[in-house]
């Protein structure tokens, strides 16, 4: 069955420099391991196409049931340089949550 | 958070990444300013529960000039009454600026850690560098007797670090203890980001936001601890809006770098201990590295930002409309910027296209349109030719009350390393 992540996790964002970074953490521990399977650092790049310029990192940090994405030149420079309403990735959280997967 | 309840200590982070640069024009213009002028009037507002119950205040309000900062905190003190039995501990040393000629020379390239670019290339457009300082020198004020201890820079948890370290005597090979106080500074660094503010989980549900409290850290000498807040305030201290923050703005989970060490978020068990109150345990660390953070601030020439707002019927056509017709527009006057960038406000600014389109119904879309360049005379141009489109473009347009844009100077972040044995932290008492 299909839904969107918003429905299994919550999500804090933001950045360091020209990246952005995205703690992804599930509301419940039977949701961890879906996000494990599901949210991949792939899906992650391609969910911010023309968001994030560089790769993508996750990390996973099961005693937290969170996973950490780091994206890669994701904010036009970053900081007092990125021209972007969201010049330090505070909605990229949010963002994510849109993501569809598979429960 | 002085009156709502018991307090040992007070902390408060006053520098962003950029606050050095404003800090350092400030002290060029007087050499008696570079510090953060509202932290004399906190101290004289706590003067009585410094003076009298003992609370000590921990602050980086320093800036560029900590001495200067204890000089009006003393002032602030005398006119208190309380002048003379204070005493204040300073933190300096990590202002750098006068020396990077000097590490330069000696090899010491201070690249940037994003870019891998050495410092020379942006040498002359630097206006500040500072080293990044931790716990020991906080914790070796406060031994001294210090009630008030000023910094300048220094990492935001070793604000609350410093007084564990005191308090509990911990060593400085104390890696899982010193990375548990690491941690504890981390989820309180962003105030009440970690009591229910910004948080996504359940957030209609959260308490009271106006009358927010500011997360309180109860320390155990064994590293244990709990993140709590005063009662009555609002706001809510739950496992998820704990996990939110410890998970903001970090890298790698498993290597938090301080000057103090490298503590292991992959270590950390949390547990609702009671309403609004989340007990930390478990926690690990590793040695800390033989490098200090430097944050160095420099000149990246400037921008303007100015925001029209289209209202229905059509309000995203004409918006779009808009953005294309000012780009011609400067296209056939030959101006040309670094970077134009355009966002529609209301329809996909935050999220592009993960957005999709938005309504054709909708009521009104904000075009905000930013552009960056060396030259300040192209972007001054770019505030005169915005307002025009008003008058000469698509209708239905409003929001420019406030008239013309202004042209901002950029002061970029250089991060960079720097040895720990080439800069040392001093700390001096006053009274």
């Amino acid at each position: 069955m299909k839904t969107q992540l918003r429905e299994i996790a919550h999500a804090r964002s933001g950045d360091k420099g020209d990246n952005a970074n995205i703690g992804l953490i599930a509301l419940k521990p039977e949701h961890y391991p879906v996000l494990v399977r599901e949210v991949t650092a792939e899906r992650v790049k391609q969910h911010f196409a023309g968001v994030c310029m560089g790769n993508v990192e996750r990390y996973e940090i099961p005693n937290l049931r969170a996973l950490n994405f780091v994206l890669h030149q994701a904010l036009d420079g970053g900081g007092t340089l990125s021209l972007r309403t969201d010049s330090q990735g505070k909605t990229y959280g949010a963002a994510l949550l849109r993501m569809e997967i598979e429960i | 958070m002085l009156e709502g309840g018991p307090l040992d200590y007070l902390t408060l982070d006053y520098l962003a990444e950029i606050t050095m640069s404003i800090l350092q024009k400030q002290r060029a213009r007087d050499p008696r300013a570079g510090f953060a002028h509202d932290f004399a009037g906190l101290v004289k507002r706590s003067a009585r529960h410094i003076a009298e119950r003992g609370v000590k205040i921990v602050a980086n309000a320093g800036g560029i000039n900590p001495e200067g900062c204890a000089q009006a905190v003393a002032a602030a003190l005398q006119a208190a009454g309380h002048g003379g039995r204070v005493k204040i501990g300073v933190v300096s040393g990590d202002d750098i600026l006068p020396r990077l000629d000097e590490f330069i020379e000696r090899g010491i390239e201070l690249k940037n850690l994003d870019t891998g670019a050495p410092l020379t290339t942006i040498r002359q457009r630097v206006q500040s560098a500072n080293v990044y300082f931790g716990a020991f020198p906080i914790a070796e004020a406060l031994c001294q007797g210090a009630a008030v201890v000023i910094t300048g820079r220094c990492n935001d948890a070793a604000l609350a670090l410093g007084p564990m370290v005191r308090e509990f005597g911990w060593k400085r090979d104390d890696w899982d203890r010193l990375s548990a106080g690491t941690i504890a500074g981390h989820t309180i660094e962003c105030g009440a980001q970690t009591t229910g503010g910004n948080c996504q989980a359940d957030w209609e549900t959260i308490p009271d936001y106006a009358g927010i409290g500011y997360p309180i850290i109860e320390a155990e000498a064994d590293g244990t601890f709990v993140i709590t807040k005063h009662p009555g305030t609002g706001g809510r201290v739950s496992v998820a809006g704990v996990t939110e923050q410890l998970l903001y703005e970090i890298g790698d989970p498993a290597s938090y770098i301080t000057p103090d060490c490298i503590a292991d978020f992959t270590t950390i068990q949390l547990q609702q201990q009671a309403t609004d109150r989340v007990r930390f345990s478990g926690i690990k660390g590793r040695p800390a590295t033989e490098f200090y953070k430097v944050s160095i601030s420099y000149g990246a020439g400037y921008k303007a930002v100015g925001t029209l707002v289209y209202s229905w019927p059509d309000a995203y056509k004409k918006a779009k409309a808009a953005d294309r017709i000012l780009r011609e527009r400067w296209d056939r006057l030959g101006l040309k910027f670094d970077a134009v960038h355009s966002d529609f406000v209301g329809a996909n600014a935050c999220h592009g296209v993960m957005a999709g389109e938005p309504s054709p119904d909708i009521a009104e879309i904000g075009l905000r349109l930013a552009v960056r360049s060396a030259d300040k005379a192209a972007v001054e141009r770019f505030t005169r030719e915005l307002v025009p489109i008003a008058l000469n473009g698509p209708p239905s347009v409003t929001g420019l009350g406030s008239g013309r844009p202004k042209a901002e100077e950029i002061v970029a972040y250089w991060p960079a390393l720097i040895p720990k044995e080439v800069v040392k932290p001093q700390v001096a008492i006053v009274s």
